[in-house]
């Protein structure tokens, strides 16, 4: 019998849809400008006009939150992006070329590899400078060699099938076949971990900006609010706290969706749980 | 070619492939790379200098086999902010970085080596789905900001954690101990994290096995079946990513440095970077990453040792 509640997938989508929204809409949600500078109303606890509390220069902390959920998506979705869009094409054509080429190709995605993710991100950004745009360079770079070693495995998986056979005896160019024949078929594992990736991008940006390497001040970013804290945060607590609560909550929403999809497209997977359930 | 030979000829076209990397990572920042080293408003005459005591007016391939000579050599240049060798700045850092990223590990270790297990004898019991939920948290919680709480909640509570700083192992241990049981929750709880799903995923496939069965069937005791049998199969693949973790941690405590005051490898990468000190960049990351290739090594290597199935010839 098939679980009728997928609780991950039901949790993460509420989750990531409640973050999209708040950084879409999040003009309408506060009527506090995030840069907006207070003198007067510096470190003011949480409660009244500032549910969240000011930071250390009369900014709403909220506002800064919600904005800076807006970086987190956006940095997300780019990086994702730039890191599925190089990483898929990379494994598409080495597992589908094999030979010599796919040698070459899996040699410079081992040569990324050969770096801890961050350090990786960190040297591109030291390369590049800090900056908004330069952080999502950074994460994309760094999420290539995943997507580019699932890409090549699930394309090795599948280009000896029949359907791929049969397409080029019809007269399908290797383009074609490629695009509308194998990716349709290893997108499932993609898209899962695109949505891990996106969890994993919106903890480099806010790890990036945290070390004042991302994001740069005055815009509001998570990590860029916590950095903010760190010399005030034992007399203002609630400035160290929320932008925390919010990286948590983005990360957990997107590692549970990803963990739902995997649930609801692998059957394999489905039955294994089924299986050691029923013990 | 015996496996242990064959792996280790492997390690040296990486590591030139992150030497390479490295090297030219830094060469495609746009200008004039001693300019960006000593700022907008150097002297021309002091440009002209670095230039030429860092080589920068040779052709780049020059520059390139000299930095692969050095690498040999143990020689990573030397810094321009502290006019000291790189390597020297490096090895005395290093102790720090290695500390905090093993205390890390044990914490990772110690954590979820008994809850995998549980929560694998007890599967889709309610402590399971604690566990589960539990690390789902661990692994979203970002690293500083644990650390920050910890700091926030506990050093600020309990005073006998020390809010900043590091006193070296051979000074005084326990003073080291101290210094190191914050940073190493921070950046242990997130690896805990990831291990307890696998050791968890792990345990459970094995107590699936004939073998499982044949050893109840003779009367064994539950306990001595898991920790006789099952575990010693089931912690393979656990070594394999708990010593890839050691790797990441590596990396992971460049930012928790940056919260606790540790003097270590990731505040001589930030600092070099805040200064424009591009040697040290480069020594730093290509210490980071070569460590991190012997780590994945040895890996492969007691990968070898423990699992007897596992025959490289």
């Amino acid at each position: 019998m098939r679980r009728r509640h997928n609780l991950p997938l039901l949790i993460g989508a509420t989750l990531v849809c409640l973050i999209a929204a708040s950084a879409v809409f999040a003009p309408l949600l506060t009527p506090h400008d995030p840069t907006a500078i207070d003198p007067a109303g510096r470190l003011a606890p949480p409660g009244g006009e500032h549910p969240l509390g000011t930071d250390r220069l009369g900014r709403d902390v909220l506002s800064r939150i919600l904005y800076g959920g807006r970086v987190a998506v956006v940095v997300g979705g780019v990086a994702v992006a730039i890191g599925a869009g190089a990483g898929i094409s990379l494994g598409l054509v080495s597992g589908y070329q094999a030979g010599r080429l796919d040698a070459v190709l899996m040699r410079a995605v081992d040569g990324l590899m050969a770096f801890p993710a961050l350090l990786l991100a960190i040297m591109v950004v030291a390369a590049l400078g800090p900056g908004h745009i330069q952080t999502m360079a950074a994460v994309g770079v760094v999420l290539i060699p995943t997507f580019a070693r699932l890409a090549r495995a699930q394309t090795l998986a599948v280009r000896k099938q029949e359907f791929v056979y049969a397409a080029r005896a019809l007269g399908a160019t290797d383009g074609r076949i490629v695009l509308t024949h194998i990716l349709p078929n290893v997108a499932g594992p993609l898209l899962i971990q695109s949505t891990v990736a996106f969890s994993g991008a919106v903890l480099a940006e806010a790890s990036l900006s945290y070390l004042g390497l991302g994001t740069q001040p005055p815009v509001a970013s998570w990590g860029g609010m916590l950095q903010e804290a760190r010399d005030v945060f034992f007399v203002g607590p609630w400035m160290a706290i929320w932008p925390g609560v919010a990286i948590a909550l983005a990360v957990l929403g997107w590692n549970l969706l990803g963990d739902g999809l995997r649930d609801m497209l692998d059957p394999r997977l489905r039955h294994a749980t089924r299986r050691r359930g029923g013990r | 070619m015996p496996f242990v030979l064959r792996r280790l000829l492997a390690v040296v076209p990486t590591v030139l492939v992150v030497a390479t990397v490295t090297f030219l990572a830094l060469q495609v920042i746009p200008g004039d790379l001693a300019v960006v080293m000593l700022g907008m408003d150097a002297r021309a005459e002091d440009v002209a200098r670095l230039r030429q005591e860092f080589g920068l007016d040779r052709p780049l391939a020059v520059r390139y086999l000299g930095w692969l000579a050095g690498i040999v050599r143990g020689d990573l240049g030397a810094s321009v902010a502290y006019r000291e060798p790189v390597a020297r700045l490096i090895a005395a850092r290093l102790p720090v970085t290695v500390s905090v990223a093993f205390a890390a590990m044990l914490i990772a270790v110690v954590l979820a080596l008994p809850l995998g297990v549980v929560a694998a004898r007890r599967a889709w019991s309610g402590l399971d789905l604690a566990v589960l939920a539990g690390s789902q948290l661990g692994l979203a919680v970002p690293t500083f900001w644990l650390g920050i709480l910890l700091l926030l909640w506990l050093a600020a509570a309990v005073p006998i954690f020390p809010l900043q700083g590091y006193t070296p192992l051979f000074r005084d241990p326990l003073e080291w101990a101290r210094h190191l049981v914050l940073p190493a929750v921070a950046l242990g709880v997130d690896r805990a994290a990831a291990l307890v799903r696998l050791v968890r995923a792990s345990l459970l496939e094995e107590l699936n096995r004939e073998y499982v069965r044949t050893a109840r069937g003779k009367g064994l005791g539950e306990g001595v079946v898991v920790r006789r049998h099952v575990l010693r199969n089931a912690l393979i693949p656990v070594l394999t990513v708990a010593g890839l973790q050691l790797g990441y941690l590596l990396a992971g405590t460049i930012v928790v440095e940056q919260v606790f005051g540790l003097p270590g490898l990731g505040r001589l990468l930030l600092q070099a970077i805040y200064a424009r000190d591009l040697v040290v960049v480069q020594g730093v990351v290509m210490v980071v990453a070569v460590m991190f290739t012997l780590l994945n090594l040895l890996v492969d290597l007691l990968y070898a040792a423990v699992d007897p199935r596992i025959a490289y010839d």
